[in-house]
């Protein structure tokens, strides 16, 4: 990461104020590789996209997929060396790729923020609850710790813990589940960040836990109007909270549209596999459900062409070319992009007629 | 169910009761001090009694710590009750002991939740898909590896990799694994502990499948513990809502998604989740508040009183019994919704 050109680059680029009405978030061609001793694995390659302050992006994939990587470049959490970072990932203008991992950790915490999947594993078993939302705040303020322990527990308060002043000195494995989200939660939002990302926020949590974070997600949102990123496998959690989607499939984005054009007109074949594949409440019970058939790709033998040509069902369509070229991720209209080779008519056709009325 | 088109499971297999439960209870001791001394009890499971039909699928749902998996492990007979009976096949294996239990594992298998602690990476998939036929002395027409062969493509895995390791494997392939394993010896009963849950969804729907091929296959009986709403619906013929160690609701499927009873599963089945962005707005969603409270101080009289919208002075005193409001529909309420 150290060696790599653009350091100079973002020194320079850095002073620039944020020209106005540009995304708060854009990531250009995002390359995240990993050299290891079978090969190389590329769990990110070539991956653009940007989210605005006060919006929602949902990033859907099954595991692998490279959401949990990108999360963790964006934050600047890899460790140096072992991942072959390039691209652009502009915060505010400022190009995090390659900056110095210093100021990479000045803008951590104060300007963006992340919630992880297992708060058990995220906290730290030996300090209070307290101690650690302390800690965070005053890394980023200058101010005494009484100050900064009244604003954790106003914290503890506006995220829904109960009884916040007594509750503020126990330790994690006091907290249930949903509390512990809650409070890291909490420690996320102690310096108000512009960029909130949510790893899987909800996974390990009950449905009802589920809703209340959910709710608690977007109420803090359109309070404090901060740029979200939700990473998720759930279908059910982004339709819930995202305003756009981008689905990814073996280290690349495969769809991406407004969230209401994902959900009604889908256009990817794998997007199509993810809905019929999943059991829905809100539909009459199907008696079986359509899996998408094999495996994910390994990441070191991404698949020649199209990466998901082995599962696609419509993979011969165009003579050869899913097998031989990779599909460019391109706008089929309206903003919606797809990284597809079949023809807009195939696509229609194939969703009116065989996909949408088995789901 | 590929095979069947006509009408719900439940219809078409009129079996016996495979499993009969009555009063189940496990309470889990605390001890505390020098002598260690019991100050008091973890009530995980209070009171189950429920019946399980030879071919048919029961799910148990509920929030964690809600005893679900508690019961799974009473039913397979890996803890001991303290109270209540469990009926298999109409003998007591309440309180068999671990000897006598034995021949018994043949006919109640389990699939564990995390496909990845659940089998031995230091043993080939061989080793542990045979070890059934070893541990029960079975004999094999063929031999054992070419029953375990058998196995391995009748769940869908390549036969010839019967000498890798696990970590060889997906994580939808090693519950495949185990699910083999679980076949072996063609149980009567299989417990599947979130058998689905670890996995991604494109893989979730293949092994819903082919759970659904197995049963109609060897008419397997299955006791589901899950806690996603949307698979439960797909795979059950009926449903039974835990909530603190108790029975809150038990109905058939149909039943129970389209009139649920008990405020409880209300809430549950509001909060799941649609993918549906059209729904966002319209979506009356009850907000239950809090968490589940201990089960080591279970709240007096309905133990849902604490969180329930509809309660009254009657659910903090007394318990609501769990009775028959509709043909096939049990709920445990003063004031449940959708009765007649």
């Amino acid at each position: 990461m150290s060696q790599n050109p653009e350091d100079a680059l973002a020194a320079a680029a850095e002073p620039r104020p944020a020209a106005t009405g540009s995304p708060f978030l854009q990531v250009r061609e995002l390359r995240v590789h990993f050299p290891t001793d079978d090969g190389v694995v590329k769990s990110v390659d070539d991956l653009s996209f940007s989210v605005d302050r006060g919006r929602t992006l949902g990033i859907v994939g099954e595991s692998g997929s490279g959401k949990s990587v990108t999360s963790l470049s964006i934050m600047g959490l890899h460790k140096a060396g072992t991942a072959r970072i390039t691209g652009e990932i502009l915060l505010d203008g400022q190009n995090l790729v390659g900056m110095n991992p210093d100021r990479v950790r000045k803008l951590r915490g104060k300007r963006m923020a992340m919630i992880f999947q297992d708060p058990l594993s995220a906290m730290h078993p030996f300090y209070t609850v307290g101690t650690q939302i302390v800690e965070a705040y005053r890394i980023h303020n200058p101010v005494s710790k009484k100050v900064a322990r009244k604003h954790a527990i106003d914290l503890l308060d506006r995220v829904g813990i109960p009884n916040p002043t007594s509750r503020v000195d126990d330790y994690p494995h006091q907290f249930s589940g949903g509390m512990r989200q809650r409070a890291m939660i909490a420690m996320a939002l102690s310096c108000d960040p512009e960029l909130l990302i949510a790893d899987e926020p909800t996974t390990a949590l009950d449905v009802t836990v589920q809703a209340q974070i959910l709710d608690l997600i977007r109420d803090l949102q359109q309070e404090f109007n901060s740029a979200v990123v939700i990473i998720t496998h759930d279908l059910g959690v982004v339709a819930e909270l995202a305003d756009d989607i981008m689905v990814m499939y073996a280290g690349r984005a495969v769809e991406y549209s407004s969230a209401a054009d994902i959900f009604n007109t889908p256009q990817h074949p794998y997007t199509w596999g993810l809905l019929s594949s999943m059991p829905r409440l809100d539909r009459e019970r199907t008696e079986r459900l359509q899996p998408i058939k094999g495996t994910p790709p390994s990441l070191i033998n991404v698949p020649e062409g199209c990466p998901f040509n082995p599962r696609c069902a419509y993979a011969g369509t165009n003579g050869n070319l899913s097998f031989t070229v990779r599909p460019e991720f391109r706008d089929v209209g309206g903003g919606h992009h797809i990284a597809c080779h079949l023809g807009a008519e195939d696509r229609m056709r194939i969703w009116d007629t065989e996909i949408r009325p088995k789901l | 169910m590929s095979t069947q088109t006509d009408g719900p499971a439940a219809e078409r297999r009129l079996g016996e009761d495979l499993l009969v439960v009555d009063g189940l209870q496990k309470h889990f001791p605390i001890r505390r001090g020098l002598l260690q001394r019991q100050v008091g009890a973890v009530q995980a499971v209070d009171g189950l009694t429920f019946s399980v039909r030879r071919g048919e699928t029961l799910s148990l749902v509920g929030e964690s710590g809600c005893g679900k998996t508690t019961t799974g492990r009473l039913l397979t007979r890996l803890i001991e009750p303290t109270g209540g009976r469990i009926q298999l096949d109409g003998r007591d294996i309440s309180h068999l002991s671990t000897s006598d239990m034995r021949p018994l594992r043949r006919d109640v298998q389990m699939i564990f939740q995390d496909p990845y602690s659940s089998l031995n990476p230091r043993h080939t998939v061989g080793t542990i898909v045979g070890a059934p036929f070893r541990l029960q002395k079975v004999q094999t027409e063929n031999g054992v590896k070419k029953a375990v062969q058998d196995l391995l493509e009748l769940v869908g895995l390549n036969p010839e990799h019967y000498n890798r390791y696990p970590h060889e494997f997906s994580g939808g392939q090693r519950q495949r694994i185990g699910i083999a394993r679980t076949l072996a010896l063609r149980p009567k009963l299989i417990v599947a502990d979130e058998p689905v849950s670890a996995l991604d969804v494109s893989i979730q729907a293949q092994v819903v499948n082919l759970l659904e091929d197995l049963q109609n296959e060897f008419d397997l009986t299955y006791v589901m513990i899950a806690h996603d709403l949307s698979v439960v619906r797909h795979v059950s013929d009926r449903v039974a809502v835990m909530y603190l160690g108790k029975i809150m609701e038990i109905a058939d499927r149909t039943s129970l998604y389209e009139r649920p009873m008990h405020p409880y599963t209300v809430a549950l089945l509001s909060a799941v989740p649609i993918p549906d962005t059209s729904r966002r707005e319209r979506r009356e969603r009850i907000r239950l508040q809090g968490d589940v409270p201990s089960p080591i101080n279970p709240p007096s009289g309905c133990r849902f009183h604490t969180r329930c919208w509809k309660a009254q002075e009657v659910c903090k005193t007394t318990e609501p019994a769990l009775v028959e409001l509709a043909p096939g529909h049990q709920a445990a309420c003063h004031f449940p919704e959708n009765a007649a």
